[in-house]
């Protein structure tokens, strides 16, 4: 972990490499996750009847919140793993700035740091303010 | 139907759409919503959530590899970035007032406009004098090609940024990334060659669906039965459709897609204006 935080790790590692993989690992483990939620599900609700999705009810809590979904997770609850997963393929492209941005504190690009903090600042803000109507 | 039917004819429809959308480069998403509003009657608000989610898988999937080859230009990214994500939360604020058959009908305009887009020719040379804001802005770069590096410069920043702010609305509201937006943008109105532009836009896709994402999945526009298929599926075909795109020739295949695209899109706009959705 030592050589993560020295400017050498990240000179030679060539930042956008390692932004690259980071997309592609987030988008490995999210689909993991769904897969294995999704057999679960199958596997135990796939004889049922779909549910009908013509008219808009919405998710409960236990499926919009994180809590909820790590509460589901621990008790096994299989939407609840696709929802996670769900989660983690929202979250990568989150990670990715909070990447950048320690990406151009590395390369001292004080412009950039701004400009990355404020597409930051708008992510926070969608996920905290009470935009829940 | 038993949700075992549901899942497996669902997974095969989103492969599809990843398949056709990698392989005519109009994304994942523009084929879910049709996909899963006209075909299996289900209400527009968990399409859009479906669809989000869709085109942010696809995004990290292939920005991964162009970012890896030095295409992207992450500056140009993250700077239009500002406009397309404060644009998207707005969008998904005002989808809450926004009545269902005005969405669909919105949609149906995006998807003939989309669709125009793709058949249109391509800006393929680099500027060699740029604006002062690309300059005082770092957002001048170069990119490999076969005959070695081309540097490119770039103008008209701030109309690039404003349209960067509809598509982000537009992406919040409707639920796809409007990359042909983006890509106009880049294109067309700041004279970047056409690579970058699809590149760049590509990789900005994922934060701009993510911020609204985000608010839709607080809303309970996620489907855990639904995204399950759906990010499965249009994912394993944008895989496909990666591999398959140095081996054939995409030009009939993109003309046959923006036929039907613009079919569906009809089909949409119709529905919306009879209130059926």
């Amino acid at each position: 972990m030592k050589k993560v935080i020295s400017k050498s790790f990240w000179v030679d590692k060539d930042v956008e490499q390692l932004i690259g993989e980071l997309l592609r690992y987030g988008v490995m483990i999210a689909s993991i996750i769904v897969l294995l939620g999704g057999i679960i599900c199958l596997y135990q609700q796939g004889q049922l009847t779909v549910p009908s999705r013509h008219t808009f009810t919405g998710e409960g809590a236990s499926y919009t919140t994180v809590k909820g979904i790590i509460n589901g997770v621990r008790n096994l609850n299989a939407p609840d793993i696709i929802q996670l997963g769900v989660l983690a393929v929202i979250a990568t492209p989150i990670l990715r700035i909070a990447f950048s941005l320690v990406a151009f504190v590395v390369e001292k690009d004080k412009l950039y740091v701004f400009i990355t903090l404020l597409v930051l600042c708008v992510m926070l803000f969608s996920m905290f303010s009470g935009l829940k109507v | 139907m038993t949700t075992l039917v549901f899942c497996i004819i669902l997974l095969a429809g989103a492969y599809l759409a990843g398949l056709v959308g990698s392989l005519t480069g109009l994304g994942g998403g523009v084929v879910i919503i049709p996909l899963l509003t006209l075909i299996f009657h289900i209400d527009i608000r968990y399409a859009i959530g479906a669809a989000l989610l869709a085109s942010i898988a696809t995004s990290s999937g292939a920005a991964s590899a162009y970012v890896k080859e030095g295409i992207t230009n992450i500056r140009l990214g993250m700077f239009l970035e500002i406009a397309t994500t404060i644009g998207a939360v707005v969008g998904a604020l005002i989808a809450v007032y926004t009545p269902t058959n005005t969405i669909a009908i919105m949609f149906g305009s995006i998807l003939i406009f989309s669709a125009a887009m793709t058949l249109r020719k391509k800006n393929q040379e680099a500027l060699a004098e740029g604006s002062k804001l690309s300059y005082l802005l770092k957002l001048n770069n170069s990119y490999p090609t076969k005959e070695g590096n081309v540097e490119y410069k770039l103008k008209n920043v701030g109309a690039g940024f404003s349209i960067m702010a509809v598509a982000g609305v537009l992406s919040g509201l409707l639920g796809i990334g409007s990359g042909a937006l983006k890509v106009l943008a880049m294109d067309s109105t700041m004279r970047i060659p056409f690579k970058v532009s699809t590149t760049t836009s590509n990789f900005m896709i994922g934060v701009t669906a993510a911020a609204s994402a985000v608010v839709y999945l607080q809303r309970g526009y996620m489907d855990p039965g639904l995204a399950f298929p759906v990010i499965l599926g249009v994912l394993g075909g944008a895989f496909t459709g990666s591999k398959l795109l140095t081996r054939i020739d995409p030009k009939a295949l993109r003309l046959i897609f923006c036929l039907a695209i613009t079919f569906v899109a009809v089909e949409m706009i119709y529905n919306g204006y009879n209130h059926k959705f």
